[in-house]
């Protein structure tokens, strides 16, 4: 489309170019996209996090990335004639932009409209203008928009490596200023690092000094990996094959010694965050085998976590009479079987339904165990909606968990708690199921399911028994859920109905979307960054909800394959892009059959 | 793994499907036995209970229908819809509630109940518009799987969105004095608002079978509807009907969101989900793409889900059958789609389709 346009920007009988509008129109847009995200609050809510110390704090960065956002999008879109056009595009872009949320502020001046929006108070304002007064601050806003679109377009403007490098570094500096709890608590670990940590950072974000040392030596490395990266690579491929063995071993032994270590490294809290992704990523792997594997799109699949929490509940907990079962090692697998056998049953009225209407009826059950779990009807076997307490630990033997000390070589004397022993139970089943879903994959009930994926009638025209095969991946999957139930339960030690909502479902199947249907990585990558940043980002709070979904949407318009996409599945997706490229050429026949 | 019988070949998945479907009808049988037996309840609670029914359904059938008329041309769920009909009434509670304190709506109600209605539906009607621009266009030629996480994704967004506006509290749509009271027929006794909620949705339901039956546009819409090349081939900007459709179903969406407020007296950002889940069931047993089966099959689910939890549930020995009410809807769902995946008024299209 815009291929079109910029081949004649002056067919417009008026004299202004195309590239002007197009900076006015997204300007408007990022312009748009700036005020709601002020009016949503956010600006409020991430301001105590410093992304540099005393200088850009968390909110205000997500504005200026706004502004860059814009300008960058405005800059590429109009294929930039001259690079001072370019320029121009950037900064107007970035310009109009910061107008709307001046705009924004002098009719919160005038309307008092904070009694319907409820971000909308003098604090918004006061932390948009920067503190600086109206007039000043209003200004400020204007210049911030100017220079930062100014830079988008410079930086879009620069030869590639350059251009990579630069971006590179901002992005280190915005994540190490993200994630400054994880690094500086990880770095504070080992005596020897604490300067490190005392130049990157102060108390509340990096500081001045940290902030340059990062964003250089990422531009550097960059810049070298993109012009030397090739050589390196080449070396390494050159080496002789024992040593290249040598290499790969010393890397995978690392990685497992560094994996086994994590919980004494991270400390309580982030062991307590690794465990929450743990367990997602858990569910991630079952949903994965159903909706990436099989294509059949499952929103129901908290049902199975849900199923999980509950069979060890009732099997362990000492406040029902069916708590026999004391020791959680023995329940687990009842939880995993009874889980299989409901994604069967389940599966079975499904069957014959493809698509939406197969996710419609799944979200359906979801809810009907959600309910049944909650109501007065179960309550003698389950507990309503008071849920089941007093669940045990998966202790083993003598081995218990309760809060030790342990005397590490390096690390010294450091308490050990049950969350960090959690992460060895959690780690453990992650591990199998990567294994599970990896090796299930290639196998041949793997490459039916991608059949059915690809075409059901065919699959079915080759001998893919379709009835067999999906409840195989039904069952599979809603397996892999229970055991992650069952973990919930015991690391929890109670089960309320009222965590099995239909937004587990949507988290789930946002991770795994975001790292890319069908693909294993992908799943690890989307349980990292959809559960662990916004349980490390604690202001993040309900927000994270509206990340889900804009994370859902963006993809699907942008990159529907995922971020680490399956090599099969990108065929897939890329061929109706085809279809759509000689969809549209009809349309001008279309245009003027219209206009008689 | 086919069965003969009688010369049939019958799938095993079949013979499951209608055992696990007669097991459920036999329970409901025996529970609606059991409690007219016990005569538990009298006629007159009965007959409210239908009356109820009847005004849910009618909530229910308005929301059914953006699902029914975009499925109908897209051959996609708007899974978004729930968060089109709650954004127009939670918007218009502010109007509402400061009319409400002022006095406005006790001075002029009409005027009043008509400017929020207007509010809403426009508020609806430009979320659905927004949504079938931004989220569903550049999809249209996408597989079946892309639009529809899309459309989650946009449901979610949506709700969240409204949060972060709103705020999450429940807010209390205030009283509207001139529809307090009732009218007794006989034995029976009809609450204003239920009057106003089923001779409104009524209303909307006939003047859009008009339009789409009578007007030009409808008739371009079912054109589209058929096929959707063919139709631009004849002169139809297909487009602008896709963007039709959206603006009515968004619209109704609204004025659904403000009738069913008016009945509960609340609005969250939550609000959109379970009705929205139930209309989408509505317009399933009506058969989806079917305009006056959308209306049937809301009208039939309200009146299920009212009557239901007391005449079978209690039957069966449920305690507090009232909280399974939701659970007789997606069960309903469920059941309908195996045994006649096209609906009550469906052609048999849902072979190719379902």
């Amino acid at each position: 489309m815009t291929a079109i346009s910029e081949t004649k920007p002056l067919a417009t009988p008026t004299a202004v170019p195309a590239w002007f509008k197009q900076a006015l129109k997204m300007g408007l847009i990022g312009g748009i996209i700036a005020v709601l995200i002020a009016l949503e609050g956010m600006v409020q809510a991430f301001n105590t996090r410093d992304i540099v110390s005393g200088v850009v704090s968390m909110g205000i960065i997500i504005i200026f990335i706004t502004y860059f956002a814009t300008a960058y999008v405005a800059a590429a879109k109009s294929g930039v004639a001259s690079p001072a056009v370019g320029l121009i595009i950037g900064a107007l872009a970035g310009f109009i932009a910061a107008l709307s949320l001046v705009v924004l502020i002098a009719v919160g001046q005038v309307i008092n409209i904070g009694g319907m929006i409820i971000s909308a108070t003098p604090e918004l304002y006061d932390l948009l203008t920067f503190k600086q007064g109206l007039t000043t601050g209003s200004l400020t806003i204007l210049l911030s928009g100017l220079g930062i679109g100014l830079a988008a377009a410079i930086i879009y403007l620069l030869p590639k490596a350059i251009r990579q490098a630069l971006l590179y570094g901002l992005v280190a500096v915005l994540l190490f200023g993200l994630l400054q709890d994880l690094v500086r608590v990880t770095l504070s670990d080992f005596d020897a690092l604490t300067p490190i940590v005392k130049f990157l950072y102060t108390s509340n974000g990096l500081s001045n000094e940290g902030t340059i040392a990062v964003f250089v030596i990422f531009v550097l490395g960059s810049y070298l990996q993109s012009t030397r990266g090739a050589l390196v690579q080449s070396r390494v491929a050159a080496l002789p094959s024992p040593a290249r063995m040598t290499l790969k071993w010393t890397g995978v032994v690392l990685g497992v010694v560094l994996l086994f270590l994590m919980p004494v490294l991270l400390g309580l809290y982030l062991t307590d965050v690794i465990d929450t992704v743990g367990i997602y990523l858990l569910m991630g792997l079952g949903l994965n085998i159903v909706v990436g594997f099989a294509g059949l799109l499952d929103l129901g699949y908290v049902a199975f976590w849900a199923l999980g929490a509950y069979t060890v509940g009732i099997l362990t907990s000492p406040q029902h009479a069916t708590g026999i079962i004391h020791n959680w090692w023995l329940a687990a697998p009842f939880a995993i079987v009874v889980a299989l056998f409901a994604g069967v049953v389940l599966g079975i009225p499904v069957l014959r339904m493809r698509g939406d209407y197969l996710a419609i009826v799944t979200l359906g059950f979801g809810e009907i165990i959600r309910l049944l779990a909650i109501s007065d009807f179960l309550k003698p076997w389950e507990g309503g909606a008071q849920g089941i307490q007093r669940i045990p630990t998966p202790a083993i033997g003598p081995f218990q968990f309760v809060t030790t000390q342990l005397n590490l070589p390096i690390l010294g004397q450091t308490p050990f708690q049950p969350q960090q022993m959690y992460y060895y139970v959690i780690i453990g089943g992650c591990l199998l199921g990567i294994f599970v879903a990896s090796r299930v994959k290639i196998s041949r009930l793997g490459r039916a399911w991608m059949a059915i994926r690809e075409d059901e009638d065919v699959a079915q025209a080759m001998g893919i028994n379709l009835v067999v095969t999906k409840l195989l991946a039904f069952g599979l999957g809603a397996a892999f859920g229970g055991l992650s139930g069952a973990i919930l339960a015991s690391k929890i030690q109670s089960v309320y109905p009222q965590s099995f909502g239909f937004l587990i479902s949507a988290n789930v199947l946002s991770l795994i979307i975001l790292g890319g249907m069908g693909s294993i990585p992908g799943v690890i990558v989307g349980a990292l960054a959809l559960v662990g940043l916004p349980e490390l980002l604690r202001e993040v709070g309900d927000y994270r909800y509206l990340f889900y979904g804009a994370v859902l949407v963006v993809m699907m318009l942008v990159r529907p394959e995922g971020l680490l996409p399956e090599a099969r599945r990108r065929m897939e997706l890329e061929e109706p892009r085809a279809e759509e490229v000689s969809a549209s050429t009809q349309e001008p026949v279309r245009a003027t059959t219209t206009e008689p | 793994m086919p069965l003969k019988i009688g010369g049939k070949l019958i799938s095993l998945t079949d013979v499951a499907m209608f055992i696990i479907g007669g097991l459920i009808l036999a329970l409901v049988v025996v529970g609606s036995i059991a409690t007219l037996l016990h005569g538990k309840y009298t006629a007159r609670q009965w007959m409210d209970l239908v009356v109820f029914g009847v005004a849910l359904g009618g909530i229910y059938a308005l929301i059914a229908l953006g699902y029914t008329l975009v499925y109908g041309i897209l051959r996609m769920i708007n899974f978004a819809h729930s968060e089109v009909f709650m954004s127009g009434p939670f918007t218009a509670y502010f109007l509402a509630d400061a009319w409400g304190r002022s006095g406005f709506l006790d001075q002029n109600p009409v005027i009043g109940l008509l400017a929020i209605f207007i509010l809403a539906m426009g508020i609806s009607t430009i979320v659905a518009v927004l949504l079938e621009r931004i989220a569903y266009r550049p999809l249209r030629f996408a597989p079946r799987l892309v639009p529809l996480i899309t459309a989650i994704g946009a449901s979610f967004f949506l709700q969240y969105f409204f949060r972060g506006l709103y705020g999450p509290n429940i807010k209390v749509y205030p009283d509207v004095p001139a529809l307090k009271g009732n009218i007794t027929f006989g034995d029976l006794n009809v609450t204003y608002v239920q009057i106003l909620v089923i001779v409104a949705s009524f209303l909307m339901m006939a003047v859009l079978q008009l339009f789409i039956m009578k007007s030009k546009t409808g008739k371009a819409m079912r054109a589209v509807s058929e096929d959707k090349q063919t139709a631009a081939l004849m002169g139809i900007d297909v487009d602008r009907i896709i963007v039709i459709t959206f603006v009515l179903g968004g619209a109704l969406a609204g004025a659904a969101g403000v009738l069913y407020a008016l009945m509960f007296k609340q609005v969250s950002f939550t609000m959109g989900f379970i009705p929205g889940i139930k209309a989408f069931t509505a317009a399933v047993l009506g058969g989806i793409g079917n305009v006056p089966g959308a209306m049937l099959g809301g009208l039939f689910l309200g009146v299920a889900e009212s009557v239901g939890p007391n005449l079978f549930l209690d039957g069966l020995g449920i305690p507090a059958p009232y909280q399974l009410k939701d659970a007789i809807a997606f069960t309903l769902l469920v059941l309908v789609l195996i045994f006649r995946p096209s609906g009550i008024l469906g052609e048999s299209l849902a072979e190719k389709r379902a």
